[in-house]
């Protein structure tokens, strides 16, 4: 044994804990590669869902599908990639639950990075919703105005934002008992929040407390960022909104997260 | 490189208490253990082995108490101790959809290796653990022991000095029991220290060089196997004769020499305390004067299981219990 050779560090730094995160990504993507069937759920999606409202709503909400469409994608892309990030708890839960889990836990690593490396190998399921949503999109008649770059920038807002409401998910599924239990509340949370919001209809035919909840609903700002973004090529105030947003819920329940988790740990 | 002066003792515990509910799975654990060498935490099912060994690999935190591994706190440097051990648990602690390859790299590249001495320390272990063969393959396909081996193989990547094995042979057949035996004797001259649990007595027997008898989450018992053997005292003798005539006859001349009471089994075996084994010598001149001819004769030293009973009143028997 080598051991007296080495140098004991009494923590980890930023940069390691940066390292380890993408090293724990890696592994994620390997498991993708493994399970594609995880990868169900964003690729049904969007598809099921845009041909599903753009024909059912198009002609009663504004006329025709074509009309209906740059209402209508931008609130898939909310509520597809949003219902992306659900998922992180559930496979959370049930990583936690294997033995490997306690190998982590016992490594001199970043207590986060197991946590953090699961969210980021996540990144490739908004990818494949975004494509997907919008080359849907596409096929169906869609035009931007604000042509490809509107298309990319709405896809990054879109990304991020999930990207940081994925730390709520992520917390459910470190604090819940079993899988089902995060599928579960993680709904509840989720249907509200997409459907009640300005994604498929618009706020003004909604009742009193309906509209009031719709328009303070951030999955709002976020569709109307991303409306903006593709038929002006413009960042507005939703924008900044959603994206000060999305911060605030990702610091929040990241120190949450990782607080219950080195509380199950240690 | 700065050379690391480590504390003698590998762990010293002190009173650790851990309660899930109002079960009290450790109570007041007291354990030394010296660097070098096997140490066995022996006891059956239940008795809280499992949870005291994940307090010492800062696994779970204790309720009460402290526990220092080579002087470091486990609770107040948790960073530290982690980078000083090697934690081999009940149930394989790798990736089950990863395969061998992938599994061992990923640790490695966690630990701190380039990507180039990753895939080298990779390469190494699977060839030392006979995983060369199986590593690309998913790990659905490994038997139990082969992913024993795997498991222990990540526990050694970055060279320990102290490695946790929570009932390394648990569930793996004799001959594969014997293979993670030699592993384990040939870390132990590597350098390591090995903590290992087991409920088998047989185990830390022949492996440990200290043991400590866990029952009802409390040490009750600490010392060599020889020490704890010595603690239900003398070896006894076994003799059978080879005609059953003469068995009576023969106990009277045993009893006379030994000067102890002398018992004969169902199985016609008889069956006394030896205090001195010189006195065989006597006993069987004196058996061949009678004229009776033995068919068998031993000596046989108490067994851990013996002490096991003597120590807990209850039997070695595995229970249903489940440990937590």
């Amino acid at each position: 044994m080598h051991f007296a050779d080495k140098q004991i560090s009494k923590s980890t730094t930023i940069a390691l804990t940066v390292r380890q995160s993408l090293i724990m990504a890696y592994r994620g993507l390997i498991k993708v590669r493994r399970t594609p069937e995880q990868l169900i759920d964003v690729t049904v999606q969007p598809i099921l869902f845009t041909l599903m409202f753009a024909y059912l709503f198009g002609g009663a909400i504004a006329g025709n599908v074509h009309t209906y469409l740059p209402i209508v994608i931008p609130g898939i892309l909310a509520q597809t990639v949003l219902t992306g990030s659900v998922a992180i708890g559930v496979n959370l839960r049930e990583d936690m639950d294997k033995g490997v889990f306690d190998r982590f836990r016992s490594l001199p690593i970043a207590r986060i990075s197991p946590l953090a490396g699961a969210l980021i190998a996540d990144a490739i399921r908004y990818i494949i919703v975004t494509v997907l949503t919008f080359t849907m999109g596409y096929i169906m008649g869609m035009r931007p105005h604000a042509g490809f770059t509107g298309v990319l920038e709405a896809s990054l807002l879109a990304i991020v934002f999930s990207w940081c409401v994925s730390w709520m998910f992520a917390f459910f599924g470190v604090i819940a008992k079993s899988a089902a239990g995060v599928q579960g509340i993680s709904m509840m949370i989720l249907f509200p929040l997409t459907f009640l919001s300005n994604a498929f209809v618009p706020v003004n035919t909604l009742p009193g407390p309906l509209k009031w909840f719709a328009t303070v609903n951030p999955v709002s700002r976020l569709v109307n960022a991303i409306r903006m973004l593709l038929e002006q090529g413009k960042t507005g105030t939703d924008f900044w909104l959603s994206l000060v947003g999305g911060v605030v819920i990702m610091t929040v329940f990241s120190i949450l997260t990782v607080r219950a988790y080195t509380r199950k740990a240690a | 490189m700065n050379s690391n002066k480590l504390s003698a003792t590998a762990v010293q515990a002190q009173d650790l208490v851990k309660i899930f509910g109002d079960n009290y799975a450790v109570n007041g654990v007291d354990l030394s253990i010296p660097a070098g060498g096997i140490y066995g935490v022996l006891g059956p099912n239940g008795a809280g082995k499992t949870t005291t060994i994940r307090m010492l690999a800062t696994l779970l935190r204790p309720d009460r108490g402290s526990a220092k591994i080579f002087g470091y706190d486990v609770v107040k440097d948790s960073h530290i101790v982690r980078q000083l051990i090697g934690v081999t648990g009940q149930y394989a602690s790798v990736d089950e959809k990863l395969s061998a390859t992938e599994n061992l790299f990923i640790f490695s590249r966690l630990l701190g290796l380039s990507s180039r001495d990753a895939r080298r320390k990779t390469t190494e272990l699977l060839e030392e653990f006979g995983l060369t063969e199986a590593a690309k393959r998913p790990l659905g396909q490994y038997s139990g022991g082969m992913r024993r081996r795997l498991d222990l193989a990540a526990s050694l990547i970055n060279q320990p000095p102290l490695i946790f094995l929570d009932e390394p042979t648990t569930g793996l057949d004799p001959r594969t029991r014997n293979q993670m035996w030699n592993t384990i004797r040939r870390l132990v001259d590597e350098g390591s220290t090995v903590v290992l649990t087991t409920q088998y007595l047989d185990e830390a027997d022949q492996l440990a060089d200290r043991i400590a008898v866990i029952d009802r989450g409390k040490v009750i018992a600490e010392g060599t196997p020889a020490q704890l053997k010595a603690k239900v005292g003398r070896a006894s003798l076994e003799l059978e004769v080879a005609d059953r005539e003469n068995i009576s006859f023969a106990t009277e001349i045993i009893s006379q020499i030994l000067m102890t009471e002398v018992h004969v089994t169902a199985t016609d075996l008889i069956t006394a305390p030896l205090a001195d084994a010189e006195v065989i010598t006597d006993l069987l001149l004196a058996l061949r004067n009678a004229r009776i001819v033995l068919s068998s004769v031993s000596v046989k030293s108490p067994s851990l299981d013996e002490v096991f009973l003597t120590l807990t009143g209850h039997p070695t028997e595995p229970t249903t219990t489940v440990e937590n």
